[in-house]
């Protein structure tokens, strides 16, 4: 009953400036402390500690950059860091990519 | 202005129980072209009442809507449902990932073509010796050729990182090694399970489960080999050795997984197909969700709960009691320790339980060709009625990486 899943990788810098998207094999599953990701490809699960994190990135895909996306969630300048660990955590991990063309 | 990314950690949010669950183990038959000495579920003969073709799609339909991510299908031998290809496509057209345990009857090339074209299904050989003579010593005469040829076809076809899931034994723990060389020749990966005395499991526990030498030397290995070897958090009650093994320890039973039979009946583990266990029927009104949402047992699972007579000890912390059903099926009390707890508390309290007190499994689907000898299942002892803190050892979160924000 195990979802058997592997650490992610590191957490390494996160490029807010450019266009990201959710990995197309990851499904998201909104829950009451934020949501659940779950990816296909990597069977790995992950998740989302806040409703607001879960609004950036499912806005992430029509955003022209992650930090648009993070502000268009309302995130405020002093907790961007924050969201960009996070993003870099699930960049890590591929539940979301970079986005080549917009 | 945002809330700040810090709530409660994951094991607060999950112990709680969630909506749906995340996954859960289908098992789909109770037939079975072999007769495995330790079988979870008691396994041989398929059942009259097993769901049909059409009431397992409205359970995968159920499981679409809940957004549960995937199933563990097993049986039984699963892939003997002649219907098993035509459920796996539904499921995985359905959105719903599918990994599957199979003894490897029926993965001949043609089938192994098949699943190494799909990015949604994993597959599972269940192999429990590195050599015949081990494995076959458990599993029976030949399963040990069936699987080995299951795996060659997999890698033949290209199929990169199927598990191979083995049952740690006594005979077996010495061969982790060799395991470990027969998933590399396969470009396969290795997972290694606990030992349950679940189902036909109850009859061979005393001479199959690690002595506590062996589980220290198995503790040892899996520590020196991390992540690279899967557990399926199952090895949690080892963490009292002193450094935590991969995973979060958390008991999902009932909370965020639990298992549906081949006649739809609803337990809140695997490894407890029990009256004390079963929460419903998927063939109830309200189907799979209303079990998962209103049945009482999993209400009660998912409250919190209180360590008994382990809280005292220094390592509660990292074992919280163990496994419920470990303690059930060898007559334990749940509030007390594990049967295998490393710090020999569970060896003393089992010197305490009349071998007879034991509650038989609810169900056996045996071939009558090779008796099982079953007893009419006496009501669990008052103790029973409490509830350890993790009740399953099997995490669904195994290895799992607390997400963004910590």
């Amino acid at each position: 009953m195990s979802t058997d899943t592997q650490a992610s990788g590191a957490r390494a810098g996160f490029d807010l400036d450019r266009p990201w998207q959710l990995h197309p094999q990851v499904s998201v599953r909104p829950e009451r402390f934020g949501a659940l990701l779950y990816h296909f490809g990597t069977r790995r699960l992950s998740f989302l500690k806040s409703p607001a994190l879960l609004t950036v990135v499912s806005s992430l895909g029509d955003a022209p950059s992650a930090r648009e996306a993070c502000q268009s969630a309302g995130v405020a300048e002093a907790e961007l860091p924050a969201y960009a660990a996070a993003l870099a955590t699930l960049a890590g991990s591929q539940m979301i990519c970079a986005r080549v063309s917009s | 202005m945002t809330p700040p990314l810090v709530t409660l950690p994951l094991v607060e949010q999950f112990q709680y129980g969630l909506d749906a669950p995340i996954c859960l183990t289908w098992e789909l038959t109770y037939a079975c072209n072999l007769s495995c000495v330790h079988c979870l579920s008691s396994s041989g003969r398929r059942d009259p009442r097993e769901l049909t073709t059409a009431e397992c799609r409205a359970v995968i339909d159920e499981l679409q809507r809940m957004q549960v991510f995937y199933v563990n299908i097993g049986g039984g031998e699963p892939t003997v449902r002649p219907d098993f290809w035509e459920l796996v496509d539904y499921a995985t057209a359905h959105h719903v990932g599918v990994k599957f345990s199979t003894n490897g009857v029926k993965i001949d090339p043609a089938a192994a073509r098949r699943l190494a074209g799909s990015d949604y299904i994993d597959v599972q050989i269940s192999l429990d010796g590195a050599t015949a003579e081990v494995n076959d010593a458990v599993r029976g005469p030949g399963s040990y050729a069936t699987a080995l040829r299951a795996m060659r076809h997999l890698a033949e076809a290209g199929f990169r990182g199927f598990k191979i899931s083995v049952v740690v034994t006594r005979q077996n723990v010495s061969q982790l090694d060799d395991f470990k060389a027969i998933a590399d020749r396969f470009g396969a990966q290795l997972r290694l399970t606990r030992l349950r005395p679940s189902g036909r499991g109850a009859d061979v526990w005393d001479e199959l489960h690690p002595t506590a030498g062996q589980q220290r030397q198995l503790y040892d290995w899996l520590v020196a080999h991390g992540e690279q070897v899967l557990t399926g958090d199952s090895f949690f009650h080892l963490a009292a050795y002193g450094e935590a093994l991969p995973g979060l320890n958390l008991c999902g039973a009932g909370r965020v997984v639990c298992l549906i039979d081949p006649v739809g009946d609803v337990y809140a583990c695997p490894f407890a197909i029990h009256d004390s266990f079963l929460a419903g029927n998927v063939r109830g009104p309200g189907g799979f969700a209303a079990v998962w949402r209103e049945s009482e047992l999993f209400a009660d699972l998912r409250r919190p709960q209180t360590g008994g007579a382990c809280h005292s000890c220094s390592a509660y912390d990292s074992c919280r009691g163990g496994c419920m059903a470990a303690k059930f099926f060898t007559g334990l009390p749940l509030n007390g320790p594990d049967p295998e707890c490393v710090k020999g508390h569970g060896e003393r309290a089992l010197s305490t339980v009349a071998s007879t007190s034991a509650p038989r499994p609810s169900g056996d689907h045996s071939h009558r060709s090779r008796p099982v000898p079953v007893s009419i299942g006496a009501r669990p002892p008052a103790g029973h009625g409490l509830r350890p803190d993790r009740a399953c050892d099997e995490n669904p979160l195994a290895s799992f990486s607390p997400g963004p924000g910590g």
